[in-house]
């Protein structure tokens, strides 16, 4: 399946990533490549297969409705790059 | 605009309806569930989307969906499984919300709503699903940061989404009420907008009446109060008019609502490329629904108000306004269940239900659950008049307030005591019958004239000089027999 640019530029929105037009074209060959690989899948026959969702065979794996500790507000914290003693801090997102 | 043309058109609504389900922890993990927490404080590892966690669900939140879906008569999936929606907002730590967006747990179904001439209408929905709630944002003027508060994050929500079967902003406020009064009966969610546990997206279109194909919707969000739909609505409908009638077009987008001129106004299309690429979350396994869980489910359903007001119409003979009031709440209608369990006077538990019990409790700001006068001693005071020992003015108006002030007696004892019973004795009766007589001659010449319409006003003086004791049968006796 051949990338054109727009499918490239919507996939760099997406990923909030600013393109380089100097990577636009070996991006472009990189991906096209890689779902050329992924294709090779469309020869399987799957007619009548229900999609797999998950790798478990599990069924109903659920817990009951009850608290358990967790982090702490500090630790919760800590990690962050931007924080003040409540927040995690962000750069503006306002509309 | 001429109202002529506003009359051409015709206006179609969907609603989204969120609502934060009540259970202890969150959905995939075990933080708490709480509003109103110091920020960042209920946040664990799976709710800030460490690297290497993984999602376990809530079972308590498909029980509390599947229970408004019941309610809503939607058919329940028996298979389901989650979706991941994916997009970049720094509020959704995981760079994705997790949804039902292929296996909704509830399909269809209806909410009923009630029109002005009180006949019944079915607002038909497409589904009920449950999913995550996102963290919260918090934009302050002159603040070069957004603050994130991830205690929200991961907070289970159903979204009840209606078919745009909506034909007016009433229609809007009276589903929105009745979908909130839903979820109260069936303690799934407190139901406050105002809070924002139950949040309310529009998506408003309108046509020519007649014609077959739907407007261009927009959808309209931050309506943080019933009222406040209906304005957004209202508003939409009257902008989309106009500019369809200047020769415009109707973009499809976001709109967000100004509750301080009633207006709308469109959000910065940044999202053209709105792709979330939904796809099942591998994480998590698939849910079925079992019959015997469902059963339980069924038996567990609390009575519904469209239920309880049937019955009062039907089985109790209540007219359509007491029906509706006293099933607004679940506490009020099942207050005035317990009463109906004392006595089969049912007319007379709603007025004193509606009268001075409700009178007093908007008066202090109560609910009916903190009321300190137990059911049966409501029946106790229906027997009191109903046995005609005291009149329903005097229960209301001296007895109902005195049993406040001491509600550990018995309405009798407590009548009794404040010498509220009417008086049977006839010799003290007469006694009061005699004085009215003796004051008004001029009357009493008149009645026997023939202006019998009179009696009444001798009624009412007896009563007066008696305090409201004398019994009524006995002075109405004794005023006939003495006018003669």
């Amino acid at each position: 399946m051949k990338i054109d640019n727009k499918t490239l530029e919507g996939m760099a929105h997406l990923s909030r990533l600013n393109l380089d037009q100097k990577d636009v074209e070996e991006l472009k060959k990189d991906m096209s490549e890689i779902l050329d690989w992924v294709e090779k899948l469309d020869e399987v026959d799957t007619e009548g297969v229900a999609p797999l969702t998950t790798m478990s065979h599990e069924i109903n794996a659920v817990r009951e409705d009850k608290t358990k500790p967790h982090l702490s507000h500090e630790k919760a914290l800590k990690n962050a790059p931007k924080k003040d003693s409540d927040y995690f801090r962000v750069p503006k997102v306002l509309d | 605009m001429d109202q002529e043309i506003i009359d051409k058109y015709q206006l179609v609504v969907g609603l989204e309806v969120h609502a934060q389900l009540l259970t202890q922890t969150k959905i995939f993990n075990s933080d708490e569930n709480e509003y109103g927490a110091l920020p960042n404080t209920n946040v664990g590892v799976i709710t800030l989307g460490h690297p290497g966690t993984m999602p376990l669900l809530n079972e308590n939140v498909m029980g509390q969906a599947v229970k408004m879906g019941l309610a809503c008569s939607c058919s329940i999936s028996e298979y389901n499984i989650f979706d991941r929606k994916n997009y970049f907002y720094p509020d959704l730590p995981k760079g994705y919300q997790i949804t039902q967006d292929r296996t909704p747990i509830c399909v269809g179904g209806r909410v009923v709503i009630y029109k002005k001439n009180g006949e019944e209408h079915a607002i038909q929905l497409n589904r009920i699903h449950v999913e995550e709630d996102a963290g919260k944002s918090i934009h302050l003027d002159g603040e070069a940061d957004t603050l994130v508060d991830f205690n929200r994050a991961g907070v289970p929500l159903i979204e009840i989404v209606s078919e745009p079967d909506i034909r007016s902003s009433e229609e809007a406020h009276a589903f929105l009420m009745e979908v909130r009064k839903l979820v109260r009966y069936l303690d799934v969610c407190d139901g406050n907008m105002e809070e924002g546990s139950m949040r309310c997206d529009a998506n408003i279109s309108v046509m020519l009446k007649g014609a077959k194909e739907y407007g261009k919707k927009v959808e309209v969000k931050n309506m943080n109060s019933l009222k406040n739909v209906q304005r957004a609505i209202d508003h939409e409908f009257l902008r989309q008019v106009e500019a369809l009638e200047n020769g415009e077009t109707i973009i499809s987008e976001t709109r967000t609502f100004n509750a301080q001129d009633g207006t709308t106004s469109g959000m910065r299309a940044k999202e053209e490329l709105n792709d979330y690429r939904y796809f099942p979350d591998p994480d998590l396994s698939p849910f079925i629904v079992t019959e015997d869980w469902l059963n339980t489910i069924k038996a567990n359903m609390p009575a519904l108000p469209r239920e309880l007001y049937n019955k009062y119409m039907t089985d109790y003979r209540l007219p359509a306004y007491d029906a509706q009031v006293l099933t607004e709440s679940k506490e009020m209608a099942f207050y005035f269940e317990a009463v109906c369990a004392h006595t089969k006077n049912f007319k007379a538990a709603s007025n004193i239900i509606m009268g001075p019990v409700k009178s007093y409790l908007n008066e202090h700001n109560l609910s009916i659950t903190n009321l300190s006068i137990q059911p049966e001693q409501i029946a106790e005071i229906i027997a009191l008049v109903d046995g005609n020992k005291l009149s329903f003015s005097v229960a209301s108006q001296k007895l109902f307030p005195a049993m406040l002030e001491k509600p550990n007696q018995k309405a009798e004892t407590l009548a009794e005591a404040l010498h509220l019973l009417h008086d049977g004795d006839v010799a003290s009766i007469e006694t009061a019958v005699d004085a009215v007589l003796a004051e008004f001659p001029d009357k009493v010449a008149q009645y026997q004239k023939g202006k019998k319409g009179l009696l009444g006003m001798f009624m009412g003086q007896v009563k007066k000089k008696t305090q409201g004791k004398a019994d009524p049968k006995i002075t109405n006796e004794l005023l006939i027999k003495k006018l003669g």
